[in-house]
C-alpha cells in the first residue's frame, strides 16, 4: 500500500528522525551561519550521514549503495527538513547520483557511484541561467573542438556549487534556448581552467553559487548521456529532485505547525491562553488540513517514483506546487501567530520561513508547476 | 476455486437472472429508488430490482443476516460491488435508513427494535427522514427544544424541526428530543416517530435553487409509544454524534461523485469560450484557476485514499470525517464558482429557451452547493471540531 509505510521504511524513518534531531538539530545550522563556515555544512555530520548509508540510498548495492530507493530517500529528506539539516545529500546523493544513474555509461557509473556512496565525491547539478527555474531555457553552449568540447556560458543558483568536486552541467550542443532537443550534459571537474565559481550567500544560509564557464575545455569522455539528447533523463532526475525537495519541505512545515500549535497552547494574553480564541483555532484547523493534504501528495509522488508509474511528472508537479504554496501559508502563519517573538532571530520559525522561500524557488515554484500541470493535462 | 471465486461466479449468475435490463442504464432522478409506503415506480423494474436484492439482504450487504441484512464479509461485499459495477447496475435502494439510521440502530437499539426496523429498512418498506435541526438550533444543535414529556405509557412530543430532508414524502422520522431541561447535551433522547400519527405535519421549504428537498416538520401533541425510544433516556446525544459522522462522510463525498464527472468538460468549455494558444487555454488566469482547482481535487482525492488505506492498516487519521466534510464541501463550492467564470452567462440561466439542460443543471447545482458547507455541520463547526478534538486547543 502506497500510503502506509512498510516495516522497513518505518525503521528507516525512526533512525533518520533520531539522527537528525539528536546530531543535526537547528542549532547546527545556526552555528554554520554564526561561524561563517566556508563549506556551509559540517563535514563531521556528512561523515555520519555517509556511515548511515544515506549518501548511497539511491545507488544499487553492487555499486556500494544501499538501494533503498526513492521512498527511502524521501523519508530521510523529510526528517532532514524538520531540523533544517544542511548537507550535500540533495545535490550529491539525489540530483548528482540520480543523473549519473539515469544517463551515465557503465564505466562512468562504476567509476563514480561508489565514490558518491562512500561520501568521497561531492556533486552539483548546474541547470538554471535566469532568475526562475526553466530547464528548457538553456543557452550555454558546448562546442565540439576536435576530440574535446568547449563550454561557454553562465549558470545561476547552483546548489552546493562551491563545495562540489564535480559539476554536472547542462549545455546546448545544438538548437536554441527553449528546445528540448540539443541539450547535453557534461561532467566537469570544479577545478578545470576557465571555471569560476562565486558562492552566493542566500537568505536561508544554505549553499548556492553562480558559475561562469569561459572557454572551458573538457574531453569527449566527459559527456554524460547522449549527445543532444540528455533532456528526457534530465527531466526524470529533476522530477525526482522536486519530489525529494517536497518531502524536505513537508518536514519543515510539520515542524513549524507543531511549534506554532505548542505556542498557541502556552501563550497568555487578556488573561487567556491564546489558543482558546476562535480566530486562531480556525486558522490552526485550516493549517492542519493543509498539512494532511501535503502528506498525501508527497507520499503519492514518492510512490509514483518507487513504482515507476507513468504519471511521475504530474505527481511531481502536484507535490512541488502544493508544498510551495502550503509552506508559504504555514511559515507566514507561524510567524504571525508567534507575534513579536516570531520576528526575532532567537526562535526558529523565521529560519523555516527563509528556508521555505528558497525551497519554493528550487526546481520550479508554484507558478511553474501549475502551468506544467495544466500542460500535462492538455490545456 | 477459492470460496471468493465461487461466490463471484454465483453472484454473477444470480445478477444475470435477477437484474432487469432497464436497471443497467443511467438512472434519471425520477427513478431514484427511495422506497417507502407511498413510493411511486415510474419504471416497474425499479421495484422488482429492489425486491430481488432485498430478498438476499443485498440492499444492505454487510448488515447481519439475522436482522435481514446480507451478512456478507468485507471481501464478499467487495466482490458484489464489483459485479454490480460490471453490469452498471443502478443502486437497488437509496435511503437515509440505509446510510444513517440503520448503522446507528445496529449499534444502539434493543433486540426488538433491530428485529422490527432493520428488516423494514433493508426491504425499502419505510422511508426515513432525520429530525435534528430546529429554527433555534442549527450549528448549536444541542440547544434543541422540541420536548418529549413522560406520560406514563407514552411520550407527548411538541416542537418544530427544520431541514428535514424529503419529510413530505417520508413515513417515519428519527428525532432528537429534549427529555430533561436542566442540562444541555445530557437531556437529549433519540426517538422514532411514525409520521402518520396525528399531530405530525411536514411543509416543503423552497430553496434558492428553486427545488424543495427539505421541509419544516411540526410536531403537535404527538403521542409516541415508549418502546420507540432508542438507547437510554437522555443518552441521545451519543447516538446523534455517531449519526452525524455517517452524514458528514456522505456529504464530503458529493464533490467526488456526480460533480467530478463534469470536471472533464471544464477545460474544453474554457477553450471554446476563451480560445487557444497551441494546446493551452488562451486566457492565462482562467487556465491557472482551472489547474489550481484540478490540483485541489486530485490532492483531496489522494487524501481520502490515504485515509482509507491507513484505516485498513489500523492507523486512524483522527477526526478525518470533519476534515473531509470541511475540505470536500469547500472544494465543491469553488468548483461551481469556477464553472460560472468559465461558462459566463450560460451558467446563469434559470429555465426555458437559450440554455441546454446541462447548462441549466449547472445553475441549479451551483446554488445547491452553497448548502454543502452548512448542512451536516457548517464549515465553521468542522473547524471547531478539528481545533478541539484533533489539535487539543483549549476551550475558553
Amino acid at each position: 500500500m502506497a500510503f502506509v509505510l512498510s516495516e522497513e521504511q518505518t525503521m528507516l524513518r525512526d533512525m533518520a528522525k533520531q539522527f537528525f534531531s539528536e546530531q543535526v538539530p537547528v542549532t547546527n545550522l545556526r552555528k554554520l551561519r554564526d561561524d561563517e563556515s566556508d563549506d556551509g555544512f559540517d563535514r563531521d555530520v556528512w561523515k555520519q550521514i555517509v556511515e548511515l548509508g544515506f549518501a548511497g540510498i539511491l545507488i544499487p548495492e553492487d555499486l556500494g549503495g544501499t538501494g533503498f530507493g526513492p521512498m527511502g530517500i524521501g523519508i530521510v529528506m523529510q526528517e532532514a527538513g524538520r531540523t533544517l539539516a544542511a548537507s550535500p545529500l540533495y545535490s550529491t546523493a539525489i540530483l548528482g547520483a540520480g543523473m549519473i544513474m539515469a544517463a551515465g555509461s557503465e564505466s562512468q557509473k562504476k567509476d563514480l557511484l561508489p565514490q558518491v556512496a562512500a561520501g568521497e565525491l561531492l556533486l552539483a547539478l548546474a541547470i538554471d541561467e535566469a532568475n526562475h527555474h526553466n530547464p528548457l531555457n538553456i543557452a550555454m553552449t558546448a562546442t565540439k573542438d576536435g576530440g574535446d568540447f568547449v563550454l561557454n556560458g553562465e549558470k545561476r543558483f547552483v546548489i552546493d556549487g562551491h563545495t562540489a568536486d564535480k559539476l554536472i552541467v547542462a549545455a546546448r550542443t545544438s538548437g536554441t534556448s527553449g528546445d528540448a532537443q540539443g541539450i547535453s550534459t557534461f561532467l566537469v571537474d570544479a577545478d578545470t581552467a576557465g571555471v569560476s565559481i562565486t558562492r552566493t550567500l542566500m537568505v536561508d544560509t544554505r549553499n548556492a553559487a553562480n558559475i561562469a564557464f569561459d572557454n572551458v575545455k573538457i574531453p569527449a569522455v566527459a559527456l554524460l548521456g547522449g549527445l543532444d539528447a540528455a533532456y528526457p533523463e534530465l527531466e526524470n532526475v529533476l522530477d525526482m529532485g522536486r519530489v525529494c525537495l517536497s518531502a524536505e519541505m513537508l518536514g519543515g512545515i510539520e515542524t513549524v505547525f507543531d511549534t506554532t500549535l505548542t505556542y498557541l497552547k502556552e501563550r497568555k494574553q487578556f488573561d487567556a491562553i491564546i489558543g482558546t480564541f476562535q480566530a486562531l483555532q480556525h486558522r490552526a484547523a485550516e493549517m492542519f488540513c493543509e498539512v494532511e493534504i501535503c502528506q498525501s501528495v508527497v507520499l503519492d509522488a514518492l510512490s509514483a517514483l518507487e513504482e515507476r508509474r507513468n504519471d511521475i511528472p504530474r505527481a511531481a508537479s502536484l507535490a512541488k506546487a502544493r508544498l510551495s504554496e502550503a509552506s508559504r501559508l504555514i511559515t507566514n502563519e507561524g510567524v504571525q501567530m508567534h507575534g513579536g517573538i516570531g520576528m526575532t532571530d532567537a526562535v526558529d520559525v523565521g529560519l523555516f520561513l527563509k528556508r521555505a522561500r528558497v525551497q519554493a524557488q528550487m526546481l520550479g515554484d508554484a507558478n511553474f508547476h501549475r502551468s506544467r500541470y495544466a500542460d500535462l493535462g492538455g490545456y | 476455486m477459492s470460496d471468493l471465486e465461487t461466490f463471484r461466479a454465483e453472484t454473477r449468475a444470480w445478477l444475470d437472472k435477477n437484474c432487469p435490463d432497464s436497471i443497467r442504464t443511467p438512472m434519471p432522478e425520477r427513478e431514484m429508488p427511495w422506497g417507502g409506503r407511498n413510493a411511486k415506480y415510474p419504471n416497474p423494474d425499479t421495484k422488482i430490482w429492489m425486491d430481488n436484492m432485498a430478498s438476499r439482504g443485498w440492499t444492505a450487504p454487510t448488515w447481519p443476516a439475522e436482522y435481514g441484512g446480507g451478512g456478507l464479509s468485507k471481501e464478499e461485499n467487495k466482490v458484489l460491488q464489483e459485479e454490480l459495477a460490471r453490469i452498471k447496475a443502478r443502486p437497488a435502494l437509496t435511503s437515509f435508513g440505509l446510510w444513517m439510521l440503520g448503522p446507528a440502530l445496529l449499534e444502539f437499539a434493543s433486540e426488538e427494535q433491530k428485529k422490527k426496523y432493520i428488516g423494514e429498512i433493508v426491504r425499502g418498506e419505510i422511508r426515513w427522514c432525520q429530525g435534528y435541526s430546529e429554527p433555534g438550533a442549527g450549528s448549536d444543535l444541542a440547544g434543541l427544544q422540541t420536548k418529549a414529556e413522560d406520560k406514563g405509557d407514552h411520550y407527548l412530543v411538541n416542537g418544530q424541526k427544520v431541514w428535514t430532508s424529503y419529510a413530505d414524502q417520508c413515513d417515519w422520522i428519527f428525532c432528537l428530543v429534549r427529555t430533561d431541561n436542566s442540562v444541555k447535551h445530557d437531556g437529549i433522547s433519540f426517538l422514532l416517530i411514525d409520521m402518520d400519527d396525528p399531530g405530525v405535519e411536514a411543509r416543503p421549504i423552497k430553496l434558492i435553487s428553486g427545488s424543495s428537498p427539505f421541509c419544516e416538520t411540526f410536531l403537535t401533541d404527538v403521542k409516541v409509544p415508549k418502546e420507540n425510544l432508542v438507547g437510554e433516556l437522555n443518552k441521545g446525544w451519543t447516538i446523534a454524534k455517531r449519526l452525524l459522522e455517517h452524514e458528514r462522510s456522505m456529504i464530503s463525498g458529493m464533490g467526488m461523485g456526480a460533480g467530478a464527472a463534469s470536471m472533464g468538460g471544464m477545460e474544453a468549455v474554457a477553450k471554446e469560450n476563451f480560445g487557444t494558444d497551441g494546446e493551452r487555454i488562451a486566457d492565462p488566469s482562467i487556465r491557472s484557476a482551472i489547474a489550481d482547482h484540478k490540483m485541489d481535487q486530485q490532492a483531496f482525492g489522494l487524501t481520502m485514499k490515504r485515509a482509507s488505506e491507513q484505516a485498513k492498516a489500523g492507523q486512524g487519521m483522527g477526526a478525518a470525517a470533519s476534515m473531509f466534510k470541511y475540505y470536500g464541501t469547500e472544494v465543491n463550492k469553488r468548483r461551481f464558482e469556477l464553472l460560472l467564470d468559465v461558462m459566463g452567462t450560460q451558467a446563469l440561466g434559470w429555465e426555458g429557451e437559450g440554455f441546454d439542460s446541462k447548462e441549466l443543471a449547472v445553475t441549479r447545482s451551483w446554488l445547491r452547493s452553497k448548502g454543502n458547507s452548512i448542512e451536516g455541520g457548517t464549515s465553521e463547526v468542522q473547524l471547531n471540531v478539528i481545533a478541539k478534538r484533533v489539535l487539543g486547543l483549549p476551550t475558553a
